[in-house]
């Protein structure tokens, strides 16, 4: 099949484009891939529990802030509370501010050192939310109806 | 009430900043294209000797 | 096949007539619209209390973010196969809104993730991916203003685009891929939103708008693009026509 110049041009444009985003598509699946595991903003409880975290080195752990666990020593500025991933928990000091967020049974991440003793001393605390929006009768009504809990959805 | 509305339950630093900054981007978008646009068709207009610029 | 002729300058010309007071009408209703329930009829969230509403313009400037890179990398890929005249000045023609757009939702996030989070900023999977996108833009812009003659130009940045559209599901799958702390996605996901339809309205009011306000903004920017063009030739014209009566 003979086809005018132009479009053989056009086509031969066109493979060469395809290729391309074969190519480039390849390359970038196999570099995200290889960095998997480096692209971790947070490590888990789990993790922390499996020795699978440095000790004493600054990173940061992520999970949900214990029910019960929040305890400020009394005349001293220290908070303390356990982050938790549902398997395992990771006690954790700090002193500052804490985001507004802040609460048992909410997604947090801190950022700190883990101590031999197993305690992790953080720097800094940040809240992470989940991706529910409502208003809060729409909330009382669902926990009420019990179809839906507070900080059910597990966090990653 | 208004000035509960403007609190915004005490995220008033927050809140305004995003929306105010929203409109100004989009003012600042839509008037510099429209300007651009017609600066440009003015100059086509004397460039083609007074000729009319849509034909 | 000539679907050339159906998007030819002139033809352009008469659709955007036709469309841009319908596209700039529809824009400013939604907004009108978005502006009002996100505002002032939309109730504060159970968790993040009033800051919910830097979601109605933060989510929004999120998408066309992503819309008019995806918008600009199927320009370019015309651009490079078919030589489209159109396709060539659209990619240049939009990149700075789709800049500003980026801008805007890094600024409006900051500002949400400060009060909630506890911090402006994190090099998270999804922050960084977003700022990346952020310098695409501007490096699209610079090439694009790079060379002398505008054909190389565009050719160049419509390689850049094309390159750069791997961020944009690196972008989207950011939150689902590696732990983050931005939370995963709330409306653009297989099961029902797990937004409460009285903040679902306003934000797609405000997502609407958006849309409208970019196509608006296209049309007029696009048909800028060509009237360039045709400026740039008329002057190299007659610069040829001078050199040509100097030799006589």
């Amino acid at each position: 099949m003979k086809l005018p110049r132009a479009r053989q041009a056009k086509r031969r444009r066109l493979m060469v484009l395809l290729l391309a985003a074969l190519g480039l598509g390849t390359a970038a699946a196999l570099t995200l891939t290889a960095f998997d595991d480096h692209l971790v903003f947070f490590h888990t409880p789990s993790d922390v529990a499996a020795h699978k975290v440095p000790v004493d080195r600054q990173m940061r752990i992520g999970g949900l802030v214990e029910e019960g666990s929040v305890e400020r020593v009394a005349g001293s500025p220290v908070i303390r509370f356990r982050v938790t991933d549902l398997e395992h928990a990771v006690p954790v000091t700090y002193q500052g501010v804490l985001p507004d967020l802040f609460r048992e049974g909410q997604g947090v991440v801190a950022n700190g050192r883990l101590g031999a003793d197993g305690t992790f001393r953080a720097a800094e605390v940040l809240a992470k939310h989940d991706e529910n929006y409502m208003p809060s009768e729409v909330a009382e009504a669902l926990k009420r109806s019990g179809r839906w809990q507070e900080g059910a959805a597990k966090p990653k | 009430m208004m000035a509960a509305f403007l609190d915004m339950g005490g995220y008033a630093a927050f809140v305004w900043p995003a929306w105010l900054l929203s409109a100004a981007i989009l003012v600042a978008v839509s008037v510099s294209s429209v300007r651009r646009l017609r600066a440009l068709e003015r100059e086509l207009a004397e460039a083609e000797g007074g000729r009319d610029p849509h034909s | 096949m000539n679907w050339h002729r159906y998007a030819s300058p002139a033809n352009f010309k008469r659709l955007s007539d036709r469309l841009l007071p319908w596209a700039a009408g529809g824009a400013a209703l939604f907004l009108a619209a978005g502006v009002w329930s996100g505002l002032v009829v939309s109730p504060a969230d159970y968790q993040q209390g009033e800051t919910v509403r830097i979601m109605y313009v933060h989510v929004p400037a999120a998408w066309m973010s992503m819309f008019v890179y995806a918008n600009m990398a199927v320009a370019a890929a015309a651009a490079l196969v078919w030589r489209h005249p159109l396709a060539e000045v659209a990619g240049r023609a939009i990149a700075p809104v789709g800049a500003a757009f980026t801008f805007l939702c890094l600024v409006t996030g900051s500002l949400w993730g400060k009060p909630m989070w506890g911090t402006w900023w994190v090099w998270d999977a999804r922050l960084t991916s977003v700022l990346i996108l952020f310098f695409v833009y501007l490096a699209y812009m610079a090439l694009n203003a790079a060379f002398d003659e505008p054909e190389r130009g565009a050719r160049a940045s419509a390689v850049l685009a094309l390159v750069g559209a791997i961020n944009l599901p690196v972008i989207k799958f950011s939150v689902d891929w590696w732990n983050t702390l931005h939370q995963p996605a709330s409306v653009t996901r297989l099961d029902a939103p797990a937004i409460d339809p009285s903040m679902l309205a306003p934000l797609l009011a405000m997502a609407i708008g958006f849309t409208l306000f970019f196509v608006a903004v296209a049309f007029v920017r696009i048909r800028a693009e060509l009237v360039e063009r045709r400026l740039e030739a008329l002057r190299h014209a007659r610069v040829a026509g001078e050199a040509a009566a100097e030799r006589t």
